[in-house]
């Protein structure tokens, strides 16, 4: 039987990959993609949670899938406003989307 | 066996994931984000969460990864392997994130888990988990989220939309 | 009926949605909108009312209750309700009624405002928040309906936000009254703490008032008093900042920058009365220890607020402003007699207040949308040309003075003659002697400045060269006309018992209904005699001064003369917005500066030059920080290496991912620490 705490170290380590891609990316979708590692990462600590800790509940279930939804919605919107700032200044590089400096 | 199993999957689905981050080619990286989110499956069937492992590949594989793709097939100069793939600060993201990952393992290892699950999952457990989403418990935040997919639904078509 | 009571907010709540979200281009169709839903508010709640009346709701019986599960609590379910009880009875009569009439007249009034439809939407929102309030069964429902009322005033004061000066009067009232609701709020939570029940039923309820008034609880070197005794203490601070009761009385007259409708619908018959009405709703908590300090303190604020504003009104020239002072004259009134136990007095008032007030401001929207101006120098003559308005404010003036038999008489005479009654049997050392004293004394000023208004508005010529005075369109008057029958004889519900003729034949409906429980106040000859005197006394003082040699364009007021510098001191408000000016919002904003200075120097350069006009004091200040922290942070950030610099430079870059990282950093740095320690 493997040990909760294996799960639970490859979901920090999917995690932290999902990190590095989010901070080192220069490209908007790059990021996006490595957003979805980091939701799949939560997720697996979750399932792991409920496996070993509470399999007779159905809370790490259900957030599980409230996670899936999100990420899906985040997908959508996410890239909908890539198609959209690809559009009006024909770039997706986020270093050059720096609106937040006056 | 069991383990053999996880740490071969594990390791698939880790290197995969870092070609995601790294590769030059966004192309590429989603295709082997592809790989990532099966491997991620495999392990939600190792957990014995078999119906996630089914709507990962349907729901990540299917559709957001279908979405990432066309995404990137209609913006130009993506898949140009000249273009600088990374920013200025790549190695400093490379330190912190190894670093939180070295603080998130001895956390973990030094944690007292169990040694072994609290018991087997209910046989049902997939109509348990359906009612439990219509359940006066979880009712709640089922429905917050089907407004939130509505939201995003229309959001984004309003977002993407040619003006 | 009783059972629907719950949908009396709701419907101006869905007109305030209804317009804001589809009918704001049609204006007519969303001033519509909101006076429909405000007339089924109304036909509701005198549904209620005259059911509460036939069904004698309250008359030693329970009050109606209907409550719904609202927020778990951990343990039980925190409710959310109607409550039903003759206070909310007659409140149901009197503030959907008010709200229709100035529904009404504001189609007049605000005819042509380029943000016609969103006025409406904001008075339909604030109809919600006060009906809410009224049949709210628990404090934390009441406490949000007052909230609702806070933040509609806020943008109602400021709607012609064009206007600095209104700009700043919201703002103003906005933090004067949060100061207030600060108290009221912890007021709220430590009853919680103590009872575990905000529900009106159970927290008034005899066992739970005898607990709380036998507890005591220790201030430290305030000493201890009783629980009940504090509480009251910080809810009566919430109905200080909404009834703009001395010293939080600031933000009121400021507040007529707004539209006059809004004046009268908030700021001087329902909102305000919300104070009045809380602590009358509270009143079994006030009640529960006998003689204890908190009912000291509201009778001293109300006497006393009643006699300084009313002092202040005598120096105003601005016609709403003098209503104003006049309003927190008789807020104070209601109030005074609360702390002297005259509950049912108090209550009158407010009813009898809310319609002759309602009607005097719209009067006085009348006579401004009529002459121009809003200055009683520049006005003068206007009896000719606004005959309705005229007649109808002066009935709202005898009212307010007190001549019989107007409803200002009964009411406020109920409220002196129980005052009276106090005092001679507890003597002239004790809190109703100086009430009745106060109350009397600021009785003459209100017939005095009152008298004042009218000599200077419609008497005489006018004293503006080129006005066009007129009369102002039927939407406007007829309003004025309903809410003057009401100002008229609403007074006839209360008349004592023993009253000659009258009281025999109309038998005091009100305290009965209201006032079950409590013994009715004695009539008193001499009393009645006094006040009666006061009013006519000042009426006839102002018409000796205006009156009788009318003023002429150009000339001063003849109390300028008369009274010396003491009328400078009146005219600016005994200096209260400048001591606050000198004291606290210097405080605020020198502790700001202070913040603002320290942060700058550590961030940004060139802002130094900014701190260093913040005075010698700050320079010194400033000075020594640099000495002590700053060189020293220069020193260690010299010591740490390139690429700490090269990030701390890179947080200025406006990117994302920059800012993520040094998340991420701190992440990783508080793992770090919570593993270590």
């Amino acid at each position: 039987m493997v040990p909760l705490s294996w799960y639970l170290i490859v979901a920090a380590a999917l995690f932290c990959i999902g990190l590095y891609g989010v901070l080192a990316r220069r490209n908007a979708i790059g990021i996006l993609m490595a957003v979805e590692l980091m939701l799949n990462a939560v997720n697996i600590n979750l399932l792991a949670f409920w496996r070993y800790l509470t399999p007779a509940h159905m809370t790490g279930q259900v957030f599980a899938l409230v996670v899936l939804a999100v990420a899906a919605a985040e997908a959508a919107v996410g890239l909908a406003l890539i198609v959209a700032i690809y559009r009006t200044r024909d770039t997706v590089n986020v270093e050059e989307v720096d609106l937040m400096k006056l | 066996m069991a383990q053999a199993i996880f740490i071969i999957l594990s390791l698939f689905t880790l290197g995969c994931a870092l070609v995601v981050v790294t590769n030059r080619n966004l192309f590429h990286s989603a295709l082997y984000l592809a790989f990532v989110f099966i491997g991620v499956a495999g392990l939600y069937f190792m957990l014995q969460a078999e119906f996630f492992a089914g709507i990962q590949v349907l729901i990540y594989v299917g559709a957001i990864l279908t979405l990432i793709i066309f995404a990137i097939m209609l913006s130009r100069d993506l898949m140009n392997p000249n273009v600088r793939g990374f920013n200025r600060q790549w190695w400093a993201a490379a330190i912190v994130a190894g670093l939180l990952f070295l603080a998130l393992a001895v956390v973990l290892v030094r944690a007292p888990w169990p040694a072994a699950p609290a018991g087997e999952p209910s046989p049902a457990f997939i109509a348990e988990l359906g009612q439990a989403l219509v359940s006066p418990a979880y009712v709640l935040p089922f429905e917050v989220v089907s407004i939130l997919l509505l939201a995003a639904l229309v959001g984004s078509i309003l977002i993407a939309r040619e003006r | 009926m009783l059972n629907l009571t719950w949908l009396i907010p709701v419907f101006p709540f869905l007109s305030f949605v209804l317009i804001v979200l589809f009918t704001n281009p049609n204006k007519k169709l969303s001033s519509g909108i909101a006076i429909g839903s405000v007339a089924v508010s109304w036909v509701l709640s005198w549904g209620v009312f005259f059911q509460s009346i036939a069904g004698h709701i309250g008359m030693g019986e329970e009050a109606f209750r209907l409550h719904v599960p609202w927020l778990p609590t951990g343990t039980e379910w925190f409710p959310m309700g109607v409550n039903v009880d003759p206070l909310s009875a007659i409140m149901l009569f009197m503030v959907p009624f008010v709200c229709l009439m100035i529904f009404i007249y504001s189609v007049g009034y605000m005819h042509g405002d380029p943000r016609y439809s969103r006025f409406f939407a904001y008075i339909s929102l604030f109809a919600c928040g006060m009906l809410g309030l009224v049949v709210a069964d628990n404090l934390l429902m009441l406490f949000i309906f007052w909230e609702i009322m806070g933040l509609c005033s806020y943008l109602l004061i400021g709607f012609w936000f064009e206007k600095p000066s209104a700009m700043k009067a919201g703002l103003k009232a906005f933090l004067t009254t949060r100061v207030g609701d600060a108290f009221m709020l912890a007021g709220m939570l430590l009853l919680y703490s103590q009872t575990g029940e905000l529900t009106f039923a159970h927290i008034f309820a005899p066992e739970t008032l005898e607990k709380l008034a036998h507890t005591q609880v220790n201030l430290g070197f305030l000493g201890s008093l009783p629980w009940a005794s504090l509480l009251a203490m910080l809810i009566f601070g919430g109905a200080v900042g909404k009834s703009a009761q001395f010293p939080l009385h600031v933000w009121l007259p400021d507040a007529m920058e707004g539209p006059t409708p809004v004046s009268a619908l908030i700021h001087a018959a329902t909102m305000v009365s919300a104070g009045v009405y809380l602590v009358a709703r509270c009143f079994p908590l006030f009640t529960a220890v006998e003689a204890g300090p908190q009912l000291g303190l509201v009778a001293f604020i109300g006497a006393f607020t009643a006699l300084f504003a009313s002092t202040i009104a005598v120096a105003q020239d601005d016609i709403k402003r003098v209503l104003a002072y006049s309003t927190i004259s008789q807020l104070g009134y209601m109030i005074a007699a609360l702390g002297i136990g005259a509950y049912v007095a108090a209550v009158f008032h407010l009813i009898t207040h809310a319609f002759f007030k309602a009607l005097l401001f719209l009067g006085s929207g009348s006579v401004i949308h009529g002459s121009g101006t809003q200055d009683m120098m520049e006005m003068g003559g206007l009896r000719k040309h606004m005959p309705i308005t005229f007649a109808t404010f002066l009935v709202g003036t005898f009212a307010l003075a007190g001549v019989p038999p107007f409803a200002g008489f009964w009411s406020k005479d109920e409220i002196l003659a129980d005052a009276f009654h106090q005092f001679t049997e507890l003597g002239a050392a004790s809190w109703p002697f100086f009430v009745w004293l106060f109350l009397t004394l600021a009785a003459f000023l209100t017939a005095f400045y009152m008298g004042r208004q009218i000599f200077l508005t419609f008497y005489g010529e006018s004293r503006r060269p080129h006005a066009h005075a007129h009369e102002s369109p039927k939407s406007m008057t007829y309003p004025l006309i309903v809410l003057a029958v009401f100002a008229a004889l609403l007074g006839f519900a209360g008349v004592p018992e023993e009253f000659p003729v009258l009281g025999h034949l109309l038998g005091n409906p009100f305290h009965h209904f209201v006032g079950h429980g409590f013994p009715a106040t004695p009539l008193n000859g001499l009393v009645m005699l006094i006040s009666v005197a006061m009013a006519l006394g000042g009426l006839f003082v102002a018409w000796l001064v205006y009156g009788r040699n009318p003023l002429k364009e150009g000339q001063p007021d003849p109390l300028i003369q008369a009274l010396g510098p003491v009328y400078t001191v009146l005219r600016r408000k005994y200096y209260f917005d400048e001591l606050y000016q000198a004291t606290f919002i210097r405080l605020a904003l020198w502790l700001s500066e202070v913040c603002f200075a320290f942060d700058n120097k550590w961030v940004v350069d060139p802002l130094v030059n900014l701190a260093g006009k913040a005075g010698v004091a700050l320079s010194n200040l400033g000075g020594w920080f640099d000495r002590t922290f700053v060189d020293g942070a220069v020193n260690g950030v010299a010591a740490v290496v390139g690429w700490m610099g090269g990030a701390l430079r890179q947080t200025q870059t406006g990117r994302v991912q920059n800012y993520l990282l040094a998340a991420a950093l701190a992440v990783f740095v508080l793992l770090v620490i919570s593993v270590v320690v």
